[in-house]
């Protein structure tokens, strides 16, 4: 296997993670008390895998840029959960989450890490709720569930629109609890500026304290980076605006392997982009996909009267609507997967059929749900010969039920009221499914650094089920990864406190600091933001939806160019010494720089359709993505050797000996 | 459109800060709040000057962190908004438009715009929990059956964002409307009962020895709350906290 082993265990698919567990080194109790960990990132996997190594015994530190954890980017996941407890009866099983996972992958994550992420998917559930998570509830005070694009279950958890924010929250009390009790220590307004290596082992990290400015050497036994994905090289994208990939990308040239970076997923029901001024894209959940139909108008002339403003979508009629999902794909409609019903989005409005000015949008429609709902209702209340109006205001309500936050959401931003009129949305940046390369026990290429949630790759393939990332952050966080570190962290127990006065932490604080002059010693000409503007127009246009060859090419050619012009032009007022949120953005923008090209490269190499990666060259005749098992069937995990140009390739074979890998259809 | 901004200015929290003039042209319409003082940024930038600092991240209203008070209320004039999901097209050619930091002892100011809310979550820490091993094997969760009415109000009550808009638009700077919220959520839940007395007691405390005011029913926490979390809640903790005194 090389420097890429998996470490999967043998045997049987369903006593992988058993057998493993029960195989795997553990650290005495008082031990643990001797042995540190860092987390950088508190989202779902941060947050909750600091919360539960504390818990355990050891001493952890945590670090995120925010001002507190609990503002993770994780807290603006809206949709769901999703967990194979079957409680709605309607077929699932563990090994149905697991198929479905990896077939909505499009067979490109790993079989072992998937099949324990379906298995203990249920854990999570119950430790939410024990943690006082308010899921929503059914009148006989059960847990409710809805149902998900790609799937034919009911097996999402959620809480009206904001199971990101509840679970957060949850994670976020848990590792108070343990701040409280003096086992974790939190560093809020900080960022990882390096990773820290001694003997060729993660042990620590150089940080900023984003506040004072001061750099600080933090040591530890073991480094877990949960920092959440790079979408935000995009620009445009549904991310926070302080995404970043800095502390991934610093372990990358520490020796961790970069994997899969071109996965990324674009989810199909986004706040259109309205203008040049637009700093970020917002996601309307995919469980609006339950209710509402996606159409454009039949015909042209039609379309474009929508766009001149001549004419509302509501006075189209049913026939002269196209209901595009429903009609290319019957079974699964408007619920088919996000890479598939974004693809199907860009394809009609880039046959114009588009319906905002700049014809980048399609009708999301809850007029249809809206009666349904009503009529109803008005049944079930014994209302009799009740008219339209009537059952249109009590649908209303009931679709406020389910989705208020997000139409009050929707109406603030585009300032039209989508109980009336259909939402516009169009597809954007949402997830990456690329990230550092972990083998099963989530330990990346480097000894003793690990990745969690959406930093690593394993689990996602190249396309992400929805409801799943929330699922993937609280397994890794709660359940697995603070099993698998201890099978490490039991050769550390002699090893005592790792100091910070060595050469190897001189040499990575001299490094952090001779970049940020380097920075900041530009008498240059342009902001940070033109260049972060810059690299996303590339990104969006060359790398984005659909990519070719061709494109790809000059993408790699023109980042590049850019990342030259941006160390000699860029302008950072201020100073370091002191809180500089240029300076912050810049370092961040520096390393979108390098992994673009990376991303590019990754792309220009796998000569297949696949997922999110969508490269025009290799397609069905019907347009479908045309995904090629025989030569692409492997993890691309790339090796920093300096430039980005110069990255080398490995690949890590994907086996998939429990199910079989078929054409993905939604038909 | 044309605005003429007057905007808080301080280096850091040891320096004493300014009300700072500032004329900007060319502002949409559709543009958020926090994009209009992107664009300010960017020309003073170009002029060579530093750009003012404000918190935000999400931009989706959410994550609670954008904390701008404008025109004297937070979050600006519209209701039931944070400031990213607040628009220009509330604001006409002309508009004179103040821009400050939260005020309030209990959150100093950090630089510009921004402050320093840790009290928040220090009194989090000091019980807004449940003590539950999240390592341990739970119970299966439909075995904790919730009535739909109670599991709803505690859902209202766990939608705080922890902005601080509650603490900003207090005459007196009390967090009761946040502590509240997080008292109410498991409050109201049976996993939460066990130790609700001890936790009412220790986050009460921990809030006033932040330095937060006092609440007097004047309810201007409720109508700035850009989540509509409702003052019902404070009285629950008062409830709450009065029952944990008498049984000591």
């Amino acid at each position: 296997m090389g420097v890429l082993d998996s470490r999967e265990p043998q045997g049987p698919l369903a006593d992988k993670w058993t057998k493993h567990k029960n195989e795997i080194d553990l650290v005495n109790p008082a031990n643990k008390r001797n042995i540190d960990i860092i987390v950088v990132g508190t989202g779902l996997a941060g947050g909750s895998a600091a919360a539960t190594l504390a818990e355990l015994g050891y001493n952890v530190k945590t670090f995120c840029y925010q001002d507190s954890p609990r503002r993770a980017h994780s807290i603006a996941a809206q949709g769901g959960v999703n967990a194979a407890k079957n409680y709605q009866g309607d077929g699932d099983s563990v090994y149905r989450l697991f198929y479905d996972t990896i077939k909505g992958g499009d067979y490109r994550s790993r079989e072992s890490n998937v099949y324990r992420l379906a298995e203990v998917s249920t854990n999570i559930i119950d430790q939410c709720v024990a943690q006082g998570v308010p899921f929503a509830r059914e009148y006989g005070g059960l847990l409710d569930n809805r149902s998900f694009g790609g799937v034919l279950v009911s097996r999402t958890f959620y809480a009206k629109g904001q199971t990101g924010q509840q679970l957060l929250l949850g994670a976020y009390a848990a590792m108070n609890r343990q701040i409280q009790r003096g086992k974790i220590k939190s560093y809020t307004r900080h960022e990882m500026l390096d990773l820290v290596l001694v003997d060729g082992k993660a042990r620590g990290i150089i940080a900023r304290d984003l506040v004072s400015g001061e750099i600080e050497r933090h040591s530890a036994h073991a480094v877990v980076l949960a920092t959440g994905g790079y979408g935000n090289l995009f620009f445009l994208s549904t991310y926070c605006m302080g995404a970043n990939v800095m502390a991934a990308w610093k372990a990358h040239k520490k020796g961790a392997f970069f994997a899969n970076p071109c996965f990324t997923q674009i989810h199909p029901t986004c706040i259109p982009v309205s203008g040049d001024h637009q700093s970020k894209l917002t996601l309307m959940s995919e469980s609006l996909r339950n209710d509402g139909r996606i159409w454009v108008p039949k015909r042209l002339e039609d379309a474009q009267a929508i766009r001149e403003g001549k004419l509302k979508p509501t006075q189209l009629g049913e026939e002269e609507r196209d209901y595009y999902l429903e009609r290319r794909y019957p079974a699964f409609g408007n619920l088919v997967p996000r890479d598939v019903a974004s693809r199907a989005a860009k394809e009609r409005c880039d046959a114009g059929f588009g319906v905002n000015k700049t014809g980048e949008a399609v009708y999301l429609d809850f007029s249809a749900a809206i009666m349904r709902y009503g009529k109803e209702k008005a049944l079930t209340s014994g209302m009799k010969d009740v008219d339209d109006d009537t059952i249109r205001d009590l649908g209303e309500k009931i679709v406020e039920e389910k989705y208020g936050n997000l139409f009050q959401m929707y109406e603030k931003i585009v300032d039209q009221n989508p109980y009336k009129t259909p939402m516009m949305i169009y597809p954007a940046v949402h997830y990456t499914m690329g990230g550092l390369w972990v083998d099963y026990n989530l330990q990346t290429t480097i000894p003793g650094c690990y990745a969690a949630g959406e930093a690593n790759f394993s689990d996602h393939g190249a396309n992400r089920l929805g409801a799943s990332a929330l699922m993937q952050g609280l397994a890794d966080g709660y359940f697995v990864l603070p099993y698998t570190i201890g099978d490490y962290l039991s050769d550390d127990i002699r090893t005592g406190a790792i100091p910070i006065d060595s050469l190897e932490f001189d040499a990575a604080e001299k490094n952090v600091k001779d970049r940020l002059e380097k920075l900041m010693s530009g008498t240059g000409i342009h902001s940070v933001d033109y260049y972060h503007k810059k690299l996303g127009k590339i990104m969006w246009n060359k790398c984005g939806m659909s990519r070719n060859a061709k494109e790809l090419k000059e993408a790699i050619k023109e980042i590049a160019e850019l990342r030259k012009d941006f160390w000699e032009n860029v302008k950072i007022p201020g100073s370091p010494n002191g809180k500089n949120q240029e300076l912050e953005k810049a370092g961040r923008v520096a390393d979108f720089l390098e992994l673009g090209e990376l991303f590019a490269k990754d792309a220009l190499e796998r000569n297949e359709s696949c997922g999110g990666h969508f490269r025009e060259e290799y397609q069905t005749p019907e347009g479908e993505a045309l995904r090629d098992d025989e030569n692409f069937k492997f993890v691309s995990a790339w090796e920093y050797m300096g430039e980005p140009s110069d990255a080398k390739l490995h690949k890590e074979d994907l086996v998939y000996e429990n199910i079989k890998v078929k054409t993905r259809s939604y038909k | 459109m044309k605005l003429y901004l007057k905007i808080w200015r301080q280096k850091n929290t040891s320096t004493k800060g300014q009300m700072v003039d500032y004329t900007l042209d060319g502002v949409e319409s559709d543009m958020s709040f926090l994009e209009m003082l992107d664009i300010l940024n960017e020309e003073l930038i170009s002029k060579g000057e530093e750009p003012v600092e404000f918190d935000h991240d999400c931009r989706e209203g959410i994550c609670g962190t954008c904390s701008l008070q404008i025109n004297g209320r937070p979050h600006g004039p519209d209701s039931m908004i944070t400031v990213c999901q607040l628009h220009m097209r509330s604001f006409n050619d002309g508009d004179e438009i103040v821009i400050e930091p939260w005020r309030a002892k209990a959150f100093p100011v950090v630089k510009d715009l921004i402050v320093d809310r840790t009290a928040f979550d220090r009194i989090q820490q000091a019980g807004g929990y449940i003590s539950v091993n999240t390592s341990g094997r739970p119970v299966d969760a439909n075995a904790i059956p919730i009535e739909k009415d109670m599991a709803d109000k505690s859902f209202n009550a766990a939608t705080c964002i922890g902005c601080g808009a509650c603490v900003a638009a207090c005459k007196n700077a009390s967090a009761m409307l946040f502590t509240s919220a997080k008292v109410s959520q498991f409050a109201l839940l049976p996993q939460g009962r066990v130790e609700a007395a001890e936790r009412v007691e220790n986050m009460v405390r921990q809030m006033d020895l932040e330095g937060f005011g006092n609440c007097t029913n004047t309810g201007a926490c409720e109508v700035e709350c850009p989540k509509g979390i409702s003052l019902e809640n404070i009285a629950r903790m008062n409830r709450e906290y009065l029952s944990a005194s008498i049984k000591g």
